[in-house]
């Protein structure tokens, strides 16, 4: 559910060379005709990848609410696998009944949002307004169910930060890095000066965390390019290459390099999503000293989160939007938090008891149901991606990378990315 | 029927013979069957295959051609007819460039040492070694494995800053090789998966051909006082023509088509920030399956196809010219007929 899932190769691999295997055996939606009969028995298929927490149990739930309903759940690996699948299948035959469909290609996603279901009246109002908002097509058309969102916080190694003469509790940690972006970098610079390590993980989640500040990215609305000409995307290409890359252990994330130095203290912190915990505490479970602390520089910040797609063609319409109403209804998102951390996009769960009260022993019994609500509240801009988002931002990441890995310099990285962006 | 029905016809067409007379051209329905059985069924034998090549083969092959003329929209399932204007996109991109460079480069950085190494394994094969299954079953072990996990085992192995060979040579105080920056440098880790998986094949399948070779050949060549290496030079390798021919056309098919080893060589799959390990492939893999532009990606598809069709004949023509046929069993050349003649 994190996006630039981490091994989007291997299986990716496989779909290339299995494309044609991959078309034929599609699993498709079994129950017949579409039938008034509410009592009739159907077989859902529900589509998800990673981990959004729809446990065995939590289905079950919903199966002995609703007796006639069966519910079969695929999990792909990962998003990328889930991506491919869901656009060879859209608009045709063969997708789940309730598709999950991950942020970062949701736009992609939006430009087909005719092909897909409409969310029921009764559940618009749930989620976060932007969240719901992402999901509204140019018609006026919900037709996302909102999952989970990943509100940014700042992820640290007090014991490295305590070596290095910096505060080190969650609460004085959250004051040192309270402002803008370049106090950010200060603190790196300081951290660098006392150890001669870089402070922050990757590059390119620092260009990640600023670029999900700007409201207007690489495209306007109504279609116009501003990718180059655009002051905010260039002043955070030249801060992050100027001040994030000296400070950075790595360009980017989810390299083996950067799994395995989670473990070795090659850096002191980073920048982390709700989702980013289970990250951290899965590649180093032998590491004491990862804590979370409850600020992000410049206000507040999403990176990732998922919608719930129910293709307007299937087999079962009616009782999917159902399911999926159940699925992310707050009651529901409570209880995905506690199975999978997903912090929840619907706003009555994010005061629910299970996730206010919730702490992670991990990072040192951090409340971090608490941490993420209120990061949560800190996010104030909503980025407008569209169907190319990702594209531009992903040249725009090699442009860093290409100066991190001194191929080219400041000036010429940025240039080749212009002539890049501007061949699409 | 008999043989003289057989040769009637023709004495027949001689003289034609009168008219209302005429030996009946049409045959029996039943003889009519068996013609036909005789004509076709040849043909129908062979058609299951010919049949799902034209549907797995020839039709997606033509439709890619259709796809690249037009701004394509893979879940709409429609197009419209754009003429050459992907393939001009194509062709005006660095990256395409770049990655016809990374393709032949890695190419002949593992095709050439690989052919090199498996005809030498093959040429200590063949000779008279103990527990020559076991040998000959280790040299293909690789082959095996899953390409997939031979890059991932590699690529963990070639890492920048934890890899196992940037230790070792940390260790004993040399510099760490830039694996993921430098263009060379990523080639060479790549040639090495396909080298590791490839040479043993190759070698097999040499070893096939070099088993064939008469043993008299080399008898004859010892009595002569020819040594081993001399022996090799102008026995082993004329016979070994064919073959060769073989392995270094599929080869060179596999090599252009490089794909899952630098696909799996960083965790993004796109290259390299500044693709300094995009192939050809997996710049089409990106296009197509990245961004979805199927156009622009059919397009591409049919330039490696013609690049691929031109190497082959290049190859071809080469490998035809440089292994010569001398000192084989095989027909007279035009040049030996003139030795021969003098």
């Amino acid at each position: 559910m994190n996006s630039r899932a981490f091994r989007r190769g291997a299986v990716a691999v496989a779909a290339f060379s299995a494309s044609a295997i991959v078309l034929a055996g599609c699993a498709g939606s079994s129950g017949d005709t579409p039938s008034s009969d509410p009592n009739e028995e159907i077989t859902l298929t529900l589509a998800t990848f990673n981990n959004f927490g729809y446990t065995d149990e939590l289905l079950q739930e919903y199966m002995d609410e609703n007796p006639n309903v069966t519910i079969v759940h695929n999990k792909a690996a990962e998003s990328g696998d889930a991506r491919a699948n869901y656009f060879q299948k859209l608009g045709k035959e063969g997708l789940a009944d309730i598709e999950a469909v991950e942020i970062d290609w949701f736009a992609e996603a939006m430009q087909y949002s005719d092909l897909l279901a409409e969310v029921p009246e009764s559940a618009k109002g749930r989620w976060l307004d932007w969240k719901e908002a992402g999901a509204t097509d140019g018609d006026g058309r919900l037709v996302g169910f909102g999952t989970d969102i990943g509100p940014q916080a700042i992820c640290y190694r007090a014991d490295l930060f305590e070596a290095a003469g910096l505060a080190s509790t969650p609460d004085e940690v959250a004051t040192l890095f309270d402002g803008d972006w370049s106090n950010f970098f200060d603190v790196a610079d300081q951290y660098k000066t006392a150890t001669g390590k870089p402070m922050i993980d990757a590059a390119n989640s620092v260009l990640q965390g600023i670029v999900n500040q700007i409201e207007y990215t690489y495209t306007e609305p109504d279609g116009t390019v501003i990718a180059t000409e655009n002051p905010e995307i260039e002043d955070a290409y030249n801060l992050v290459v100027e001040r994030a890359v000296p400070n950075s252990a790595y360009s980017g994330q989810w390299s083996d390099d950067w799994n395995a130095s989670m473990a070795n203290g090659e850096f002191a912190a980073m920048l982390c999503p709700g989702w980013m915990l289970g990250v951290i505490s899965g590649n180093a479970p032998d590491v004491t000293g990862w804590e979370v602390a409850d600020v992000f520089p410049n206000g507040g910040a999403n990176w990732g989160g998922s919608y719930l797609t129910v293709p307007a063609n299937g087999a079962n319409v009616d009782a999917a939007l159902a399911l999926a109403d159940w699925l992310t209804a707050p009651e529901q998102q409570a209880k995905t938090f506690v199975n999978a951390g997903q912090f929840p996009s619907a706003i009555e769960a994010q005061s629910d008891p299970a996730i206010t009260d919730s702490t992670n022993e991990y990072f040192n019994n951090a409340p971090t149901g608490e941490i993420f609500a209120a990061r949560s509240e800190a996010i104030t801009v909503t980025p407008f991606k569209d169907a190319n988002y990702f594209k531009y931002h992903d040249a725009l990441q090699n442009a860093v990378n290409r100066v991190f890995d001194g191929l080219e310099d400041q000036t010429t990285s940025w240039n080749t990315w212009v002539a890049e962006v501007e061949a699409f | 029927m008999t043989a003289t029905d057989t040769r009637r016809p023709p004495t027949s067409s001689d003289s034609p013979p009168p008219r209302g007379e005429r030996a009946p051209r049409v045959l029996s329905f039943s003889h009519k069957l068996s013609r036909w059985d005789l004509k076709f069924s040849p043909y129908l034998y062979i058609s299951p295959f010919f049949i799902l090549f034209a549907i797995v083969g020839l039709f997606p092959i033509a439709f890619t051609a259709v796809i690249s003329f037009q701004e394509w929209d893979l879940v709409r399932n429609s197009g419209t007819f754009v003429g050459f204007d992907q393939y001009i996109w194509i062709l005006g991109q660095p990256q395409f460039w770049t990655a016809l460079r990374n393709t032949f480069s890695i190419f002949l950085l593992s095709s050439v040492p690989q052919l090199i190494l498996a005809i030498f394994i093959a040429a200590m094969l063949d000779r008279n070694i103990r527990a020559k299954t076991f040998w000959r079953m280790s040299v293909l072990l690789p082959f095996v494995m899953a390409p997939v996990a031979v890059a991932l085992i590699f690529s963990n192995m070639f890492g920048d800053n934890h890899g196992l060979v940037n230790n070792v040579l940390t260790n004993i105080g040399l510099n760490p090789i830039p694996w993921h920056k430098d263009p060379f440098w990523s080639h060479i880790a790549i040639a090495t998966m396909v080298n590791f998986r490839w040479t043993g094949y190759n070698a097999l399948i040499l070893l096939a051909a070099m088993q064939a070779v008469p043993r008299e050949y080399y008898e004859a060549a010892t009595v002569d006082g020819a040594n081993a290496f001399r022996q090799f030079w102008s026995i082993t390798l004329p016979s070994l023509r064919p073959t060769l021919i073989f392995v270094i056309i599929t080869a060179t098919i596999g090599g252009l088509q490089i794909f899952d080893e630098p696909r799996m060589f960083d965790n993004t799959g796109e290259g390299g920030p500044a693709q300094q390990w995009l192939t050809i492939t997996l710049y089409l893999y990106n296009i197509g399956w990245g961004e979805f532009n199927f156009g622009r990606a059919a397009a591409l598809a049919w330039i490696l196809f013609i690049i691929i069709l031109l190497i082959g004949l290049i190859n071809l023509f080469i490998t035809r010219r440089l292994v010569r046929d001398e000192g084989g069993r095989g027909e007279i050349t035009p040049r030996r007929r003139k030795r021969v003649q003098r």
